[in-house]
C-alpha cells in the first residue's frame, strides 16, 4: 500500500515530456514563462530591426535607402511589433514565472488557459508579419491606426486587425489566468497587504487589461466594418466621426500605458529594496499610488489628442487630471530613493538596471509633465520630443526593468550564474546607447521636427546623425544580452537557492532551478 | 567637424547651442510666446526637483554602500514623510495649472479677428482661401525639393535652399493684426504647424477647428503638416511671409488681378 502511494507520488511529480510535444502541450507555468520570454527576445530583435531600417534613413536628410510608403510601415510595424510582441509578453513570461513561485502556488489557476494565451501568439504575429510580404505592403497609418488614413490601407488592413484580435483574446486570457492565480492560490497567511509588490503591480495590470483591451477589439472592429461592409463610424461624408476614433482608442491606449509600466514598477520595487539590503520604503503607500495610478488612467484619455480641437473645458479637464498622475508617480520615487537611503547598496547588474531605471524613466516622467501643459503641447504634440518622451519611459523604463528581472531571477530560473563582468558591460553598452539615441530627440522635436517623416530639413541632420549611430550602437549591444543567456544555459547549475544576499520573498526558499511543480505543499507565511 | 561640435557642446553648453538648435523657438506670435515661456517655466521646475531628487540618490549611492562598511538603516515607513510628499507635488502642480490654464483660454479666444484664413488639408498639399478678400489658391512643395527628395534622385539635398521648407505658392499675411484660421481636410487627418507662429492644431475631414496669430515681426516663416497623413506626409511644407499690412493688401490685388487674368 504504501509503496503503491510511494509510486502515485512519483508518478504525480513527474517532469516534462520530452521533445517538441513538450513545448506544445504545456502546461506548466515555468515552461510557458520561458516560451514568453524567449518569443519576447525575438520579437524585441524583430523589432529592432525595423526600428534600425528607420534609424538608417534618417542617417542622412535625403532619402538613401526606402521610399516613404515603406518607411511608414516600418514605423507602424516596429511600434506594433515592440508593444504587441515585446514589451507585453516579456511581463506576461515574467509573471507566469514569477507569481506562483511568489505566493507559493504549484502553479497557475488555470494552466490549459494558460498554454492557449501564449501559443495565440505566434499564430497573430505571423498573421501580422506576413502583410509585409503583400503587394500592398503592411499597414502604414501608424500604430494608432487613426481613420480615414487606416482606412486607405490595402489587403493588409484586415490581416492586421485580426491579428489585433488575437493579441486582445491573449492578453485577456492572461490576465484572468494572473486574477485568478493571485486571488485564489496564495499560500495561507499571505493576505492581499503581505504580497509581494510585484504580485501587486501585476493584479493591477490584469484589471487594466481586462478592462482596455475589449475596448480597442471594438474600435478596430468599427474600422473593419467601415471599410468592408458600409458602416460610416469613422467617416464624416456619412455622418461619421474620425475623432470619435480617437477617444475610442486612447481609453484603450492610455491604460495600455500603464499596462506596459506597471509591472515595471514591480520589479524595480523588488530589485531596490534586495541590493539596498532594506525593506522596500512605504509599502502600503506604493499599493496605493499603483491603484492610484490605474484608476486615473481612465480619464486622461485626450491628453493624446489634444490638438483635435476639443472645447475648451475638455482641455482643462484633461491637462488638470493628466498633471494629477504626477502624484501617485512621484510617490513611487521618492519611495525608491527612501528605500536606498543609508541601505547597504551593491551594484551587481539587477541594480544597475533598476537605478537607471529610476533615473531614465524620471527623466520620461518630466517631459510627460511638459507635454500634459496644453498651451505648450500644442508645439510638442506630433514631434520628436513626444518620441524622445514615450522612448524614455518605454525603453530605459519598461524594457531596462525587463533586463533588470532577468538578471535579477535567472540564477533562480536555470540555477546557473550568469558572467557579472559581462552583464555589467551590457548595461554600460546599453545605457550609453540608449541616451546617445533618444537625448537628441528631445533637441530635434523642440527645434520643430515632426514625427514619422522619412526625411528632414537639413537643420535637424546632427542630432539626427547622433540619434542613428546610438540606435546601432543600442542594437548591437543586444547581442551581448543573447551571448551572455546563453553562455549561462551553458554552465552548471551551481546556484544557491538565496542567489542574493538581500533578496526576499518565498521564490528563494525553493531550489535554483525550482522544482518542475513549484510549491507542492503551501507554505506558511506569517 | 562634427566631433568638435559635440565636444564644444559638452564643455561650453552655451556656445554650441548657437550652432545647433536644441530648443523651442520662441516665436513671433503672442500664443507662441507663452507657449514658450511655460514650456520654459515647467523645464527650470522639473530641473530643479531633478536636481533635489538625483541628488539624493547619488550622495546615498556614494556613501551608502556596503564596500564601504555602511550598515542598512531599519526604518520602512513614515506616513508623515509620505504625506510630505504628497502635497508639496501638489502645491507646485497648482503652481503650474494656474499659468497654463491662463495661456491655454488666452490661445483659444478667436474672437475679433480681422481677417479669416481657411486652410484644407489634401493629400499632399494646402489649399488657402482668404474669406474676406476672396483669394484661392493651392500650396504644394517647391519642385527643386521635390525633385531632390526621391530615391537615388542623385541631387545632394545639403545644396537645395530650403529643401523641404519651400512651396510653389507661400501664404502671405499681414503683421499686427488677428488672423483666425481655419483648419478642416478633403481627405485625411492632417496638422497644420509653423513653430513660429504657435502651436499645431489638426485639420480633419468633416471638422472646422480654428486658432489664431497675431504676427509681431515682419519675416518668412516655415513650418509643415504635423500628422501622419500617408506617404508624402513628410513633404507637406508651410511657408507663411508676414509683411506689412498695406504690402499684404497689394499681394491681395495682385492676387485679384491674376485670378481675373486667368478667367479672361
Amino acid at each position: 500500500m504504501s509503496t503503491n502511494i510511494d509510486k502515485l507520488h512519483d508518478d504525480h511529480d513527474h517532469g516534462p515530456s520530452g521533445g517538441i510535444m513538450r513545448w506544445i502541450t504545456t502546461t506548466n507555468h515555468k515552461d510557458i514563462g520561458t516560451m514568453y520570454l524567449w518569443f519576447s527576445l525575438i520579437m524585441f530583435f524583430i523589432g529592432g530591426l525595423m526600428a534600425l531600417v528607420i534609424r538608417a534613413e534618417l542617417f542622412q536628410p535625403g532619402l538613401q535607402l526606402v521610399v516613404p510608403g515603406f518607411f511608414n510601415q516600418m514605423t507602424t510595424m516596429h511600434a506594433l511589433v515592440m508593444i504587441f510582441g515585446a514589451v507585453m509578453p516579456a511581463f506576461v513570461g515574467l509573471a507566469n514565472w514569477q507569481l506562483p513561485i511568489m505566493i507559493g502556488a504549484p502553479d497557475m489557476a488555470l494552466p490549459r488557459l494558460n498554454n492557449w494565451s501564449f501559443w495565440i501568439l505566434p499564430f497573430a504575429f505571423t498573421m501580422m508579419l506576413s502583410t509585409l510580404f503583400m503587394e500592398s505592403g503592411g499597414p502604414a497609418a501608424g500604430w494608432t491606426l487613426y481613420p480615414p488614413l487606416s482606412l486607405q490601407g490595402g489587403d493588409s488592413f484586415p490581416f492586421t486587425i485580426l491579428s489585433i484580435h488575437m493579441l486582445g483574446v491573449s492578453s485577456i486570457l492572461g490576465a484572468i489566468n494572473v486574477i485568478a492565480t493571485i486571488l485564489n492560490m496564495r499560500a495561507p497567511g499571505m493576505t492581499l497587504m503581505k504580497m509581494p509588490i510585484f504580485v501587486w503591480t501585476w493584479l493591477i495590470t490584469a484589471f487594466l487589461l481586462i478592462a482596455s483591451m475589449p475596448v480597442l477589439a471594438g474600435a478596430v472592429t468599427m474600422l473593419l466594418t467601415d471599410k468592408f461592409f458600409g458602416t460610416m463610424f469613422f467617416t464624416a461624408s456619412g455622418g461619421g466621426d474620425p475623432v470619435m476614433f480617437q477617444h475610442i482608442f486612447w481609453f484603450f491606449g492610455h491604460p495600455e500605458v500603464y499596462i506596459l509600466i506597471l509591472p515595471a514598477f514591480g520589479i524595480v520595487s523588488t530589485i531596490i529594496p534586495a541590493f539596498s539590503r532594506k525593506r522596500l520604503f512605504g509599502y502600503d503607500s506604493m499599493v496605493y499610488a499603483t491603484a492610484s495610478i490605474a484608476l486615473l488612467s481612465f480619464i486622461v484619455w485626450a491628453h493624446h489628442m489634444f490638438t483635435v480641437g476639443m472645447p475648451l473645458a475638455g482641455e482643462i479637464f484633461f491637462m488638470f487630471t493628466t498633471m494629477l498622475i504626477a502624484i501617485p508617480t512621484g510617490v513611487k520615487v521618492f519611495n525608491w530613493v527612501a528605500t536606498m537611503w543609508r541601505g547597504s547598496m551593491t551594484f551587481e547588474t539587477p541594480m544597475l538596471f533598476a537605478i537607471a531605471f529610476i533615473v531614465l524613466f524620471t527623466i520620461g516622467g518630466f517631459s510627460g509633465l511638459m507635454l500634459a501643459m496644453v498651451p505648450a503641447d500644442f508645439q510638442y504634440h506630433d514631434t520628436y520630443f513626444v518620441v524622445a518622451h514615450f522612448h524614455y519611459v518605454l525603453v530605459p523604463g519598461a524594457v531596462f526593468a525587463i533586463m533588470g528581472a532577468v538578471y535579477y531571477w535567472l540564477p533562480k530560473w536555470t540555477g546557473k550564474m550568469y558572467n557579472e563582468g559581462l552583464g555589467k558591460l551590457h548595461f554600460w553598452l546599453t545605457t550609453i546607447f540608449v541616451n546617445l539615441t533618444f537625448f537628441p530627440m528631445h533637441f530635434v522635436g523642440l527645434a520643430g521636427m515632426p514625427r514619422r517623416i522619412p526625411d528632414y530639413a537639413v537643420q535637424f541632420a546632427d542630432f539626427n546623425a547622433i540619434a542613428s549611430v546610438g540606435a546601432f550602437g543600442f542594437g548591437l549591444s543586444q547581442l551581448l544580452f543573447v551571448y551572455i543567456l546563453f553562455n549561462t544555459l551553458k554552465k552548471d547549475v551551481t546556484a544557491e537557492d538565496k542567489v542574493w544576499e538581500g533578496a526576499e520573498g518565498l521564490e528563494w526558499t525553493l531550489s535554483s532551478p525550482p522544482p518542475y511543480h513549484s510549491f507542492e505543499k503551501a507554505p506558511k507565511v506569517d | 567637424m562634427r566631433i568638435s561640435n559635440i565636444l564644444l557642446m559638452v564643455i561650453f553648453p552655451t556656445a554650441a547651442l548657437a550652432e545647433w538648435e536644441t530648443n523651442m523657438p520662441r516665436g513671433v506670435t503672442p500664443t507662441s510666446e507663452v507657449a514658450y515661456d511655460l514650456h520654459m517655466l515647467i523645464f527650470y521646475i522639473t530641473v530643479v526637483i531633478g536636481i533635489v531628487v538625483f541628488g539624493a540618490m547619488l550622495y546615498s549611492i556614494i556613501y551608502h554602500r556596503k564596500s564601504l562598511g555602511y550598515k542598512p538603516a531599519k526604518f520602512h515607513e513614515s506616513t508623515k514623510v509620505e504625506i510630505i510628499w504628497t502635497v508639496i507635488p501638489f502645491i507646485i502642480l497648482v503652481g503650474m495649472a494656474v499659468p497654463a490654464t491662463k495661456a491655454l483660454i488666452m490661445m483659444e479666444d478667436t474672437r475679433d479677428s480681422e481677417i479669416t484664413l481657411k486652410v484644407t488639408g489634401y493629400q499632399w498639399m494646402w489649399q488657402y482661401e482668404y474669406l474676406e478678400d476672396n483669394v484661392t489658391f493651392f500650396s504644394k512643395i517647391a519642385e527643386e525639393s521635390n525633385v531632390a527628395r526621391r530615391l537615388g534622385s542623385g541631387v545632394d539635398v545639403t545644396t537645395v535652399e530650403n529643401y523641404l521648407r519651400d512651396v510653389d505658392h507661400a501664404i502671405v499675411l499681414p503683421i499686427n493684426t488677428k488672423v483666425r484660421i481655419l483648419l478642416t481636410a478633403n481627405d485625411v487627418i492632417h496638422a497644420w504647424w509653423v513653430p513660429e507662429l504657435g502651436g499645431k492644431k489638426d485639420a480633419i475631414p468633416g471638422y472646422i477647428n480654428e486658432i489664431w496669430v497675431d504676427i509681431k515681426e515682419p519675416g518668412t516663416y516655415r513650418g509643415q503638416c504635423a500628422e501622419l497623413c500617408g506617404k508624402d506626409h513628410g513633404f507637406m511644407p508651410i511657408v507663411v511671409h508676414a509683411v506689412s499690412k498695406p504690402e499684404y493688401y497689394k499681394w491681395v490685388g495682385i492676387q485679384k488681378t491674376n485670378k481675373v487674368a486667368k478667367n479672361k
